[in-house]
């Protein structure tokens, strides 16, 4: 890789950056350089060394000697102590964005300040008042009192770049400012990122520069003047946004060209009913029917709030339903009284969203988690064969392909894509009737998502039904036979087959909130 | 993000990690060996002498089922602070019922065991309905027993008890150690196989470590934690009648005394045998290393304040150690 000649006024530049660990080389002489008033794109899939480059710049890993850093044009010595960035006047704003969610807007916006200096007499009324101010500069409305508890998911990661801009601008230290945002969109809906960005930009437009970290590249394409591409550790590419396509940002991350994503033929005749929701409500849903065939994959989805993401929960009994039936295999379920246990038995499987918490258990290992809703009917009730389980859950890793190939591994030491295609195996294993998915891909790398899209094609031409939950609008026209989009917790709208594209699902929701504003 | 090492780490590295693993498992048995073999040098005399062990291994069972019991509702991450009160409540139903009442020894131990499990029960309720944090719940609940206990044996103490119980549990011998030696090796038997070796016991670790995805996964979370619950007052009742077995009579206080020895060997247990977990072989290997410090000790001269200054301690130090196995656990083994 040949670096470009040094720009003397660049932002921050990094240069033969290595990092190992284990003998493992996370980074191998990667380069990075940041233009002044530029917000910059770092890519890549879990592993290929972003988190790293992040880590090294927070001070929170020493990377191999050799590594050069330069900010401002002055050279600076590595490795960074912890907290050093702040005199580079450097911020960072990381994915679970830092907020204490029970104390209010206001006290979250102070506490980096009141974390790092005393005050004896903190001015509430005058804080107050600055705070508006700060709010009203970057057109966003948010209450300083509110509880961030209760305030949205995007106005929360606003108010988080908000507080990193303010610690960025307080610090009179060398630099023009720089902010880094480590995947601060997943889990938005697409609308509210375009808030975001407005905020973005309205950074750069005050000579700072951002350092944009994501796993969506119509995210880095929409936002991003250039990209870095990292692939196992090196620089795979740097790219002049404007000047390149999706596919040439897809080539660099994966290293191969991926066959364009054909949406799948559209079932010519849907089948016999194979499960049935009738006049589902709960939460946001009111009367929601649905009528799934065998083999069929409907997407519902909507804006945020519109109730969508709450219906695979309704149906499994993870949540409290007022009322509706489930008919499936010939029996009716009353969905108002079901439990998880319950819909197991049915045939009804559900992979949530929340991997971290509601998907698998990180501090045991991968065979304890894939066994997990098999033990008693195949490895003994009271007399567990323990070498089975492990040599089964091996053979279920080979088949979901889930890398590294050892059961014995701790589930939190997998990347993303893996523990997902983990849970799914511990699903499909079960040869559900009724699979219900909620962003199934959310977290997961673009390699690890074409497999994730195959095993939930394998199971639903097994014989299952497939409910997928998703904002993601690309990933439902690239695996539903039928989308429906959710408003206020009603259908608004139903694609099928051929109308179904991403930008119609994304004209349908939008339109869908006009007319119920 | 964790790079991928493990895949392709050299055979040297696996044999090196290997090592320390083993080293950790082993750990304490080796301490608790050195720390044998010191008091040994030390006092050959008094504690070097096979009275001395059988003592220790006979009069700590009770410990080691007190222990057993925590470790069952430990493993569902809820913690059972009434258990020493359930014990001390235990002991002196039995006392009361058979020396106050006439009632023969086997129904009285039946009536102390029932309650305990109904002190369980209780607990369980409570916590899993109104969403209490179990170290509250069973903190009030073990206050409020120790006050009946006081109530029960208007605060005396009460001797007299049917000697077949003393016969079964520490008159008799087998290879010059008393039965309730082997009784607790049993249970931690049992409590291993059932954490181990059942699909029960796996969903206790589950409930423990990802309620969430548990519940998710179709196992009924509310109902594993009144069970576990219900397990730990079931011993704590039981290492009440062994108590009285062993006294020959019951008093109402000194039972509490075993609450804190008992979460020190849950927590030093989960550092061995099976570390990063809270097992049973670890917990009664933790308990006769902790008493055999605090005998060798007394043997040394000091008097009984350290007792308290080791326990204590040991909670402490065990509750780090336990700690940074975990913590490294989650990094990567």
């Amino acid at each position: 890789m040949v670096r470009p000649p040094a720009a003397p006024d660049a932002a921050l530049r990094l240069w033969d950056l290595s990092k190992t660990f284990g003998g493992q080389k996370a980074l191998d002489k990667a380069s990075l350089e940041i233009a002044p008033g530029e917000v910059h794109g770092l890519l890549g899939q879990n592993g290929c060394g972003k988190s790293t480059l992040i880590k090294i710049l927070a001070g929170f890993h020493a990377p191999d000697p050799g590594s050069r850093l330069e900010i401002g044009g002055a050279d600076v010595a590595l490795p960074l102590a912890p907290g050093e960035f702040r005199k580079y006047r450097i911020s960072f704003v990381h994915q679970h964005l830092g907020l204490i969610p029970s104390l209010t807007v206001l006290e979250n916006l102070l506490l980096g300040r009141l974390a790092e200096r005393d005050a004896w007499a903190i001015n509430w009324i005058a804080e107050r008042r600055a705070a508006r101010r700060l709010f009203a500069n970057y057109a966003i409305a948010l209450d300083p009192e509110a509880r961030v508890a209760d305030i949205a998911p995007v106005e929360r990661a606003l108010l988080a770049i908000v507080r990193a801009i303010t610690e960025m601008d307080q610090k009179g230290g060398v630099g023009a400012g720089l902010l880094v945002l480590d995947e601060p969109t997943p889990f938005l809906p697409e609308r509210d990122v375009d808030r975001l960005f407005q905020l973005v930009r309205a950074v750069v437009a005050k000579g700072a520069s951002v350092i944009f970290v994501s796993h969506d590249v119509d995210e880095v394409m929409e936002i991003t003047d250039r990209a870095t591409v990292l692939r196992d550790g090196r620089v795979a590419a740097t790219i002049d946004t404007r000047a390149a396509t999706k596919a040439d940002f897809i080539e660099a991350i994966v290293g191969r060209k991926l066959a364009a994503m054909a949406p799948p033929a559209p079932l010519a005749a849907r089948g016999p009913s194979h499960a049935v929701v009738h006049n589902l409500s709960g939460g946001t849903i009111e009367g929601f029917s649905l009528d799934l065939a065998k083999g069929e994959v409907v997407g519902v989805t909507g804006l945020i709030g519109s109730g969508y993401d709450e219906i695979p929960y309704l149906i499994y009994g993870a949540r409290a339903a007022r009322g509706g039936t489930l008919d499936i295999g010939g029996r009716g379920v009353e969905l108002s009284k079901i439990k998880p246990g319950d819909a197991i038995r049915h045939g009804v499987v559900l992979v949530p969203a929340d991997r971290a918490n509601a998907g698998v258990i990180g501090p045991l290992p991968v065979a304890d988690n894939v066994t997990m809703p098999t033990l008693a009917l195949r490895f003994g009730r009271w007399m567990l064969r323990r070498r089975a389980m492990t040599a089964e859950a091996a053979e279920m890793g080979r088949r979901f392909e889930v890398r590294p190939a050892d059961p014995t591994m701790l589930m939190a030491s997998l990347s993303g894509g893996n523990q997902q295609k983990v849970v799914l195996a511990k699903w499909f294993q079960m040869a559900p009737k009724l699979i219900l998915l909620d962003e199934p891909t959310q977290g997961v790398d673009i390699g690890a998502r074409q497999t994730v899209f195959g095993h939930i094609a394998n199971a639903a031409s097994a014989g299952a039904a497939v409910l997928c939950a998703s904002s993601d609008y690309e990933q439902l026209a690239a695996i539903c036979s039928r989308v429906l989009i959710f408003a206020a917790g009603r259908v608004i709208a139903i694609l099928e087959g051929a109308e179904i594209s991403k930008e119609a699902i994304a004209e349908r929701s939008l339109g869908g909130v006009r007319s119920f504003a | 993000m964790t790079a991928p090492t493990h895949a392709s780490a050299p055979a040297e590295r696996v044999a090196h990690k290997l090592l320390t693993y083993r080293l950790e498992q082993f750990g304490l048995i080796i301490v608790w060996v050195l720390l044998i073999a010191v008091f040994g040098y030390l006092r050959p005399d008094t504690f070097l002498t096979w009275p001395n062990f059988s003592t220790i291994l006979g009069s700590q069972a009770v410990l080691v089922v007190v222990t057993l019991g925590l470790i069952i509702p430990l493993t569902a991450n809820d913690f059972d602070l009434s258990i020493a009160f359930v014990m001390t409540l235990s002991s002196m139903l039995v006392a009361v019922l058979n020396v106050n009442y006439g009632v023969g020894i086997g129904w009285a131990v039946i009536a102390a065991l029932a309650v305990g499990v109904a002190v369980g029960i209780i607990n369980g309720l409570l916590i899993t309905i109104f969403r209490i944090h179990s170290l509250i719940v069973t903190l009030g609940t073990g206050t409020f027993l120790h006050g009946a206990t006081l109530w029960l044996s208007d605060s005396m103490t009460i001797s007299g008890i049917s000697p077949s119980l003393m016969n079964a549990v520490i008159v008799d011998r087998l290879f010059g150690v008393p039965l309730e030696f082997y009784y607790a090796i049993v249970l931690a038997a049992l409590v291993w196989y059932l954490l181990e070796y059942t699909a029960l016991g796996r969903r206790i670790l589950f409930v423990g470590r990802g309620r969430e995805v548990a519940r998710l996964s179709g196992i009924n979370t509310d109902r594993i934690r009144v069970a576990c619950l219900m397990a730990s007052g079931f011993f704590g009742a039981l290492a009440g009648v062994l108590y009285a077995g062993t006294q020959g009579a019951a008093d109402p206080v000194s039972g509490v005394t075993y609450q804190l020895p008992a979460f020190a060997a849950a927590f030093l247990g989960s550092t061995c045998i099976a570390p990063g977990r809270f097992n049973p072989w670890g917990a009664t290997v933790a308990v006769y290393f902790l008493v055999t410090g605090i005998t060798g000790l007394v043997f040394l001269g000091f008097s009984s304040f350290i007792q308290e200054m080791f326990y204590g301690g040991a909670l402490v130090i065990a509750v780090t150690l336990s700690q940074l196995v975990r913590g490294r656990q989650e990094q990567q083994f």
